[in-house]
């Protein structure tokens, strides 16, 4: 039996591909550059990153239309059915990644003139592994490699120890000087918009996974301790 | 397997090969299916699913030169042994073929004649009711039971097949491309009633159209031709299991068409 829609179906994957790397583009650099924005206090760079949002959410809709098209039009099944399933799930995840990313955004231009409270230091480690993990695991998700996502998953450890370290920081000046809280507060939000920019790629990496290997579970399960933070 | 371990099969297939004279069709099938359910068999072209199919009422057996090597077992009992009545066991086993073949003759009668041949001494014109009503056929054929069965449409015609091998109260409904030459919403209508069925018949289909397989079977088996061009048996699961995460690379290529 031949079936010459598989080269329809081949070139639909691919574009759905591109599309979730074009995404994924918009948003590292959506998440780089609300980091800017936090470190120079810089309100114009902030409101850019707010605008952009809405061209990544665009992005999502599309490639969610494009998803949707194909599973209705060529019926794809178990690798592909995967993948379409996958990318569905990653752009969701992207969508809300850039929307922690102008959430930043939103603080810095809520911060008014008051300069920060201490210099960024833990910050921008975090969003530097925040930064690795997405593009490794958009590498992973283009290789179908599950071996690369689970390494990829591993690093938001160091997200949440870095938040950790973050959360005690700001707490101590705040209990030391009253007088420091809304500044510690903006850095201590920052901060969690980060860690959570962290849980999401771990989601994408997960995706991978149920992609590569019809495996579905969870590679960091919450510690029940840390409910709070 | 996906909860295909906790029912006793109603047929088993141990170590099954086929042949046309020297020609090896299917070789070393090891099979379970499961009552009640319906099991789908899939696979390219000529890798033996339908030669698979018709040896399980022993339809093979009119072809000259075919020969089964290893088992299959129904209820337990093996079917190619010595001094089984392959006719009894076809009516235990009633087949349902790709065109529709009613008889040149009534509604009525293409119903009522197999439990006529077969002795039966009830009512006949009650049976010839139950079974067009399980068939789904009644509401559009009982006021015109005298009618040729030939007068009806394609898919009416295939449900008053399914109708006569039901009237012989069967175990196991064998169908082998039902739907090929019918509509979709024919097509459709012929898997509603397959899902009814299942409540009380094995139904095993052999479909080249895999979302039919897909929607319609709760167990599939994929088929693939080996090097010696004999049929084997790749894989067998859950119909789920084999649409979203087959475990053969063989299997995952032909459910995304890219090969056979």
């Amino acid at each position: 039996m031949k079936r010459s829609s598989r080269a329809v179906l081949d070139r639909e994957l691919q574009a759905i591909q591109d599309d979730v790397l074009r995404m994924a583009h918009l948003l590292d650099e959506a998440v780089s550059r609300s980091l800017e924005a936090l470190a120079s206090h810089n309100t114009q760079l902030a409101n850019e990153i707010v605008a952009g949002d809405a061209q990544i959410n665009a992005l999502r809709f599309r490639i969610e239309e494009a998803c949707l098209a194909l599973i209705a039009t060529q019926q794809p099944a178990a690798g592909d059915l995967r993948a379409v399933i996958a990318a569905m799930n990653i752009v969701g995840d992207m969508e809300r990644m850039a929307d922690h990313a102008a959430g930043i955004a939103r603080l810095v231009l809520g911060m008014g003139t008051e300069p920060l409270l201490k210099p960024l230091i833990d910050i921008p480690r975090m969003v530097e592994v925040c930064r690795t993990m997405v593009r490794e695991s958009l590498e992973a998700f283009v290789a179908r490699d599950p071996e690369r996502a689970r390494q990829v998953a591993a690093q938001d450890n160091t997200i949440d120890g870095l938040y950790k370290q973050i959360f005690r920081e700001l707490l101590s000046f705040m209990v030391e000087d009253p007088s420091t809280t809304s500044r510690a507060l903006y850095l201590l939000f920052a901060a969690h918009n980060y860690e959570r920019i962290g849980d999401r790629a771990t989601n994408i990496a997960e995706r991978v996974i149920f992609m590569a290997s019809g495996e579905m579970h969870e590679l960091n399960p919450e510690p029940p301790d840390t409910a709070h933070l | 397997m996906d909860g295909v371990a906790d029912e006793a099969p109603i047929l088993q297939v141990l170590g099954l090969s086929l042949y046309y004279g020297d020609f090896r069709a299917v070789r070393d099938i090891d099979l379970e299916i499961r009552p009640r359910r319906i099991t789908a068999i899939i696979g390219s072209s000529g890798c033996g699913k339908s030669t698979l199919l018709r040896s399980f009422n022993r339809m093979n057996d009119f072809i000259p030169g075919f020969r089964a090597e290893g088992q299959v077992r129904f209820a337990g009992q093996e079917i190619y042994r010595e001094g089984i009545d392959a006719v009894s066991l076809r009516r235990r086993i009633g087949m349902v073929f790709q065109k529709p073949n009613p008889f040149p003759k009534s509604i009525y009668e293409n119903v009522a004649w197999g439990a006529r041949v077969n002795g039966f001494r009830g009512d006949l014109g009650e049976l010839v009711e139950a079974s067009l009503r399980k068939a789904a056929l009644w509401e559009e054929v009982g006021d015109k039971l005298d009618q040729s069965g030939l007068s009806l449409s394609g898919g009416q015609q295939q449900r008053l097949c399914i109708a006569r091998a039901l009237a012989v109260e069967p175990d196991v409904i064998l169908m082998d491309e039902p739907c090929s030459a019918l509509d979709p919403i024919a097509t459709l209508k012929i898997e509603d009633l397959m899902r009814s069925l299942a409540s009380a018949y094995t139904i095993l289909i052999v479909t080249h159209n895999m979302q039919q397989a897909a929607r319609v079977s709760d167990f599939t088996a994929m088929m693939a031709m080996g090097e010696d061009r004999a049929g084997m048996l790749v894989e067998f699961d859950a119909t789920q299991t084999i649409f979203t995460r087959p475990k053969d690379q063989r299997t995952e290529d032909y459910v995304t068409g890219r090969y056979g």
